[in-house]
């Protein structure tokens, strides 16, 4: 550990000049599977901006928290995804719903508040779930799953089942104790879970020279004995090499790691933040777009090597869209969850009581 | 049958379970090489060693979480809270993520986690460290609590909880755990949502849980011997479920209830209980519905006044008269 602030500037010196997408875990994708992650950015791109009108015309309400700018992160890190991985974020998860294969139309449907939806509208924008896919939440109170991410490594471990869990969590949600509190947990019981702070430079409307005392979040880690590392996020193929070697080492030593990842948001925190070129200026996000977009940057780095063309990228482009389009129509065209639906899915025991064998009273209406 | 405590009464129920389900591990402070700082769990680490019962460090928040997260991949853990008062710093992790998960799913997952641990007044230690949440979980829909008032209870609810697969709070007591009571040797559980009547009467109900029904009971045949009445004492063992038939039928048998707890009144389980008995019996009250409650300010320290201030013999009398006048 003490030489990992040393060894970690070598490190980033070198890697600055060499072009990720030569390093083995990316040398070996085949052109499908670059294909698909290009699919998969584009898919939560154009997901997003329908779901982004669907907000406008006042189909969707609550809060809508837009992943548009940060979609490499995820889509890296789900496709690193094994057997028996896990990932777990905050309230900003479409990318990572959407990345692990849920459909659009679950989640459109889910916005809109609709019985087709992922959790049958019950959860909305911020609360996706698909177990079955290894996806635990969206959740909505920051930093309020790290210690859930914690549990799921723990499982495994416990288990004897070698993986590990991801879990996402943001620049402002690394000053929760919760997250310190469990930091110091997984290294001292060696937990294989994979810390990813989303580090996109705000928290709500604060920036992160506003709100954390020192800039390198990932260095944190160096307190607890917890490995860590720092990338860029605009990469895809930056984001899986990085997180390829922190996941495989949380597989390997049954042992934490921190990774932050600097990325960024090109919409408000969420919809409502229509404040957000007061608290930065439209030209930090102009730059940030015209540079580091990372459907821009994933889309020229497989035309050059002729894993797509001009023709075949708009291709997928326009596929996406009609997708989103049809999403949209799929979840205003769905009927809302009927009353009875309040009282379901609140208890195991209650949904499941086939046989009418529980005692007492669950419900307490009038 | 053999007469243990309370406290041996617990420790059977997890180790028994922790033989009976490999999933079934205990986590919590100075559980495993300290024997638990109130000696629950005794002689556990040295029978099933570090994988099965784990000390954390004092992160509430951390360790709480960690087991829900662990429950949703089929582990089945059991907190252990040093006093339930300390799941105050903790509460996002059991208020809203143990209680919720499930429903914001759409019913994807289920957290079958039991947290346990004394939550009791009457110690002599102040207000951060005498507090009766039963109420604010019963709150939250998604979580169910029980209050086993005496060892055979504790045990069997304490089954019952770690084999369900909601999230369950086992509210415990520190003044019960070195109390005996005849528990079987045979293996039994005691059912969720089943309340019992401790002693039947035909004047009056006093409707209460925990230790109160305890006291309950002492105040009933004391009213017996000096007063002629003939009380009837249900402990409901478990608030959320509420087993509101055995309730009912007791009010509509006596016509008059007292509601004794240990909770602050406003907003305590017992104002439930209340509002039930006037929504569903109004008819058959022949007064009404009185409470018996901790007297409504920060648990006091000092111990004269503490032991006036939560439900005693004397109070309980004096409520039951009242309600009988
Ligand atoms: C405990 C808690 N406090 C405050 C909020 C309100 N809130 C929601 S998101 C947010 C900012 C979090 O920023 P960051 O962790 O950087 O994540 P990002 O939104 O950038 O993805 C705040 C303050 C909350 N949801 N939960
Ligand atoms: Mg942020």
């Amino acid at each position: 550990m003490s030489s990992a602030a040393s060894t970690k500037k070598a490190v980033r010196k070198t890697s600055k000049k060499r072009a990720y997408e030569t390093s083995e875990i990316n040398a070996q994708l085949s052109k499908e599977e670059k294909i698909e992650l290009y699919r998969t950015i584009v898919g939560i791109r154009r997901f997003e901006e329908r779901s982004l009108q669907a907000y406008n015309q006042g189909k969707i309400g609550g809060f809508l928290h837009l992943y548009i700018g940060q979609e490499a992160v995820a889509t890296g890190i789900v496709s690193l995804m094994e057997e028996n991985d896990h990932i777990i974020t905050a309230y900003r998860d479409h990318g990572h719903a959407l990345a692990v294969g849920m459909n659009m139309n679950e989640c459109m449907a889910e916005l809109f508040g609709k019985y087709t939806g992922c959790s049958k509208g019950k959860g909305g924008s911020m609360h996706y779930f698909a177990p079955d896919k290894g996806f635990w939440g969206g959740h909505g109170i920051v930093a309020g799953q790290t210690p859930l991410g914690a549990g799921l490594a723990f499982a495994l471990k416990y288990k004897g089942l070698k993986g590990c869990a991801v879990c996402f969590l943001g620049d402002g949600a690394v000053n929760q104790g919760s997250f310190m509190e469990t930091l110091n947990l997984v290294s001292l019981w060696g937990i294989p879970v994979v810390f990813v702070i989303e580090n996109n430079g705000y928290s709500m409307g604060t920036s992160l020279k506003r709100s954390s005392a020192e800039e390198s979040l990932a260095k944190r880690g160096e307190a607890f004995g917890i490995k860590w590392d720092t990338c860029e996020g605009h990469d895809v193929f930056e984001v899986r090499e990085k997180a390829n070697e922190a996941m495989t080492y949380a597989r390997d030593e049954l042992k934490p790691f921190l990774l932050e990842i600097r990325t960024y948001r090109y919409r408000g925190h969420s919809v409502a933040d229509a404040n957000h070129e007061k608290y930065r200026t439209k030209e930090e996000i102009e730059t940030y777009k015209k540079n580091k977009d990372p459907i821009n940057v994933l889309r020229k780095k497989l035309i050059a090597d002729k894993t797509l063309t001009e023709a075949s990228a708009k291709e997928i482009d326009q596929e996406k869209k009609v997708e989103a389009d049809a999403s949209a129509k799929f979840a205003e065209e769905s009927p809302y969850p009927p009353k009875s639906e309040l009282t379901n899915d609140v208890y195991w025991t209650v949904d499941n009581d086939t046989d009418q064998q529980l005692k007492g009273t669950y419900f307490f209406n009038d | 049958m053999p007469l243990i405590t309370y406290r041996e009464a617990i420790k059977q129920a997890l180790a028994e379970e922790i033989e009976r389900d490999e999933n079934v591990c205990i986590l919590g402070e100075e559980v495993a090489q300290y024997n638990g700082a109130y000696k629950v769990t005794e002689g556990l680490w040295d029978k099933y060693g570090d994988k099965r019962i784990i000390d954390t460090p004092i992160s509430e928040a951390a360790f709480s979480g960690l087991a829900i997260g662990a429950s949703m991949l089929g582990v089945r853990p059991v907190v252990e809270m040093m006093f339930m008062s300390f799941s105050y710093v903790a509460f996002d992790q059991l208020f809203n993520n143990a209680s919720f998960c499930r429903y914001m799913s759409g019913g994807l997952m289920n957290v079958p986690i039991v947290v346990r641990g004394p939550a009791n007044g009457g110690t002599n230690v102040g207000a951060t460290h005498s507090h009766t949440p039963e109420n604010l979980v019963a709150n939250h829909p998604g979580l169910k609590v029980v209050c086993p008032s005496n060892a055979y209870d504790a045990k069997g609810l304490m089954k019952s909880a770690i084999r369900d697969n909601d999230p369950v709070f086992v509210m415990e007591n520190t003044l019960l755990y070195g109390e005996k009571w005849e528990v079987p040797e045979e293996e039994y559980v005691v059912e969720l949502g089943v309340a019992n009547v401790l002693k039947e009467g035909s004047d009056i109900s006093i409707i209460t849980h925990g230790r109160c029904a305890m006291i309950s009971l002492k105040a009933a045949e004391i009213l017996a011997e000096k007063h002629s009445i003939n009380a009837e004492v249900i402990d409901l063992r478990s608030i959320r479920p509420l087993d509101e038939t055995t309730i009912l039928n007791s009010v509509k048998k006596t016509h008059r209830a007292v509601l004794v707890e240990e909770n602050k009144p406003f907003c305590g389980v017992d104002a439930q209980i209340s509002h039930l008995i006037q929504y569903k019996a109004f008819d058959d009250l022949d007064a009404p519905v009185h409470r018996v409650s901790a007297i409504d300010a920060p648990q006091i320290y000092s111990k004269p006044l503490e032991d006036w201030q939560i439900p005693n013999e004397e109070r309980i009398i004096e409520s039951v008269l009242k309600c009988l006048a």
